[in-house]
C-alpha cells in the first residue's frame, strides 16, 4: 500500500473518521499543471485549426466545421501558435515528470491497468449504467478507473507523438511515416485531442458525482472516509 | 494499528499539503497582460532554439513520385501575396551584397548556368494545408559559392518585389534541397508563383519560401527577421 491511513478524531464529539493519503505531491502538482496546459493546448489548437479547418485539399477548400473564435486562444494564427509552441513544453514536462515519478516511486501500481483488472471492468460498467449491483471496492482506483486513467495516459503520449510529427515531419520523418505521412499526422493529432476531450467529459461528470471528499483529495492528497476502508 | 490524530491537527496537515500546490499558480503569470507577450516570446524562442538543434544538414526531405504531385492548377497561390508585383522580367537582376567576395547584380542566366536540380517535395503551409509540387532551380549553396559568400556567417536575407522580406539560417541555406527556384512543374515560374526566382526550401514552412526575389545578402546580424516573423510567427520554423 502506497497510501497511509490515519484515524481522525474530533475533540468535541469524539467521532472518529478514517482518512487515507492517496495522491503524493508530484501527482497532484502534475495533475493541475497538466490540466492548465491541456486546456491551453486545446484552445490554441483550435485557433490554429481555424486557419484551415479542413483535412482535405486547399483547392477547392471544404471546411470541416466552423469553430467559434470565443473558444479559441490566441486571437489569430500567429498568437495560437505562440501559445501552442510554449505550452507544449509545459505539457510534455508535466508528463515526463509524472511518469518518471510514478515509475521511480512504484506508485504506478495504484493506477496502471493490469490484466488482473480486466474481470472487474464489466461489473463496474453495469453498476455505473444502473443495471448491476455495486462491486466491492478494495483499492484507491476501481478497475474501470484504472482503465480510463491508463488509457488517457496513452492518449497523452499519442498527442505528443502526433504533435511532433506535425511540427517536425522531416526531422521526425519516421514518426510521420508511422502515422501515414504529414497529412495523416495532422488528422491523428486532431482525433487524439477529441479522444482526450471525451475522457475529460467523463472525468468531470464522475468528479461531480463523487462529491467533495473525492475532489479535495486531488488538492490535499488526503481523502476522508474512502469507501475501500469502510468498516 | 492506524495512527490517531485529532481533527485540528489533520486540518493543518491537509492545509500544508494544499499550499504545496502553490507553484502551479506560477502559470497564472501568463494571464497578466504585461507579462503575457514576453513569456510567449520566450516560449516561441525556446521552440525555435530546439528547432535549430533538431535540424540535421544531411537529412533530406522526403521526395515523391510524379504520380503523387498535386496538379499545378491546384497548387495554391497564397492569398496574402500580390499576384503580380510588376517585375520587369526582361531586365531582372538579383542584387547581391553583404559578406560576399563578389557583390553586384546577378542575371537569371548566371543562376540558370549552375547545375539544375529538380525535386518533388512537400510544401507545408503554416495554416495547415500541404501540397506536393515539382520545383526546379539552382542549389542556393552553389550560388553562395558563385558569389563567394562567407558561409561562416549566420544568415541569408532576401528582399522581394512586393513588400515581403525573409531571412534564413546558414545551415538551412546550405542544405542540398534548398533551391533558388526558377521552375515549377518543369516550366519557368509563373508570375503568381514568384517569377522569375523564388526560394524553395522543403525543410521549411511555406512563409519562409519567399517569391519575386530582388536582393540577397549574407549577414551576421538581422535588423528584421521576416514579414510574418516580425508580426509574431516562429523565426526558424523548420519542418
Amino acid at each position: 500500500m502506497s497510501e497511509a491511513v490515519v484515524e481522525v478524531e474530533s475533540p468535541k464529539t469524539g467521532e472518529v473518521e478514517l482518512a487515507a493519503y492517496e495522491h503524493p505531491w508530484v501527482v497532484r502538482f502534475c495533475h493541475w499543471l497538466n490540466a492548465v496546459a491541456l486546456l491551453v493546448m486545446v484552445a490554441s489548437g483550435f485557433q490554429i485549426f481555424r486557419a484551415f479547418p479542413s483535412f482535405g485539399a486547399k483547392i477547392p477548400q471544404k471546411d470541416l466545421l466552423h469553430w467559434p473564435q470565443a473558444f479559441a486562444l490566441g486571437g489569430w494564427l500567429g498568437g495560437g501558435l505562440q501559445w501552442h509552441l510554449t505550452f507544449m513544453w509545459i505539457y510534455i514536462a508535466t508528463g515526463v515528470f509524472y511518469l518518471g515519478y510514478q515509475l521511480f516511486s512504484r506508485n504506478y501500481r495504484q493506477v496502471l491497468f493490469m490484466p488482473r483488472d480486466i474481470s472487474g471492468v464489466w461489473p463496474m460498467m453495469r453498476y455505473y449504467f444502473f443495471f448491476g449491483p455495486k462491486p466491492v471496492v478494495r483499492e484507491v482506483y476501481n478497475p474501470l478507473q484504472k482503465l480510463a486513467y491508463t488509457s488517457v495516459l496513452g492518449l497523452g503520449f499519442l498527442s505528443v507523438a502526433t504533435g511532433l510529427a506535425v511540427w517536425k515531419p522531416i526531422q521526425f520523418s519516421w514518426l510521420a511515416w508511422m502515422m501515414g505521412g504529414f497529412h495523416w499526422a495532422r488528422i491523428w493529432h486532431f482525433a487524439v485531442m477529441w479522444a482526450i476531450l471525451f475522457f475529460l467529459l467523463g472525468h468531470l461528470v464522475m468528479v461531480v458525482l463523487h462529491g467533495w471528499n473525492n475532489f479535495a483529495s486531488m488538492l490535499t492528497g488526503w481523502k476522508k472516509n474512502p469507501e475501500y476502508l469502510e468498516r | 494499528m492506524d495512527a490517531r490524530i485529532d481533527s485540528r491537527k489533520f486540518k493543518k496537515v491537509t492545509r500544508r499539503e494544499l499550499f504545496k500546490l502553490a507553484p502551479v499558480l506560477a502559470v497564472g503569470a501568463f494571464a497578466i497582460p504585461k507579462l503575457q507577450e514576453p513569456l510567449l516570446k520566450t516560449g516561441l524562442g525556446f521552440s525555435d532554439w530546439a528547432s535549430a538543434r533538431l535540424f540535421r544538414s544531411g537529412h533530406l526531405a522526403t521526395t515523391f513520385a510524379d504520380s503523387q504531385l498535386t496538379p499545378f492548377e491546384k497548387f495554391p497561390i497564397n492569398g496574402y501575396d500580390v499576384e503580380d508585383p510588376d517585375v520587369d522580367l526582361e531586365n531582372w537582376t538579383l542584387a547581391v551584397g553583404g559578406a560576399v567576395q563578389k557583390p553586384g547584380e546577378y542575371k537569371l542566366a548566371q543562376i540558370q548556368a549552375l547545375p539544375r536540380m529538380r525535386q518533388n517535395t512537400r510544401h507545408v503551409c503554416v495554416e495547415g494545408w500541404d501540397v506536393i509540387g515539382r520545383f526546379g532551380g539552382a542549389r542556393l549553396s552553389d550560388f553562395l559559392t558563385l558569389i563567394g559568400a562567407d558561409t561562416s556567417a549566420r544568415f541569408i536575407t532576401v528582399e522581394c518585389a512586393d513588400d515581403y522580406y525573409e531571412s534564413l539560417d546558414m545551415a538551412t541555406a546550405l542544405h542540398p534541397q534548398t533551391l533558388l527556384c526558377y521552375e515549377m512543374y518543369n516550366r519557368p515560374l509563373t508570375r503568381e508563383h514568384g517569377a522569375p526566382v523564388r526560394l524553395n526550401i522543403p525543410t521549411k514552412i511555406g512563409y519562409k519560401q519567399a517569391k519575386y526575389l530582388t536582393s540577397l545578402k549574407v549577414a551576421n546580424v538581422l535588423d528584421r527577421v521576416g514579414y510574418w516573423e516580425d508580426q509574431g510567427y516562429s523565426s526558424f520554423y523548420g519542418l
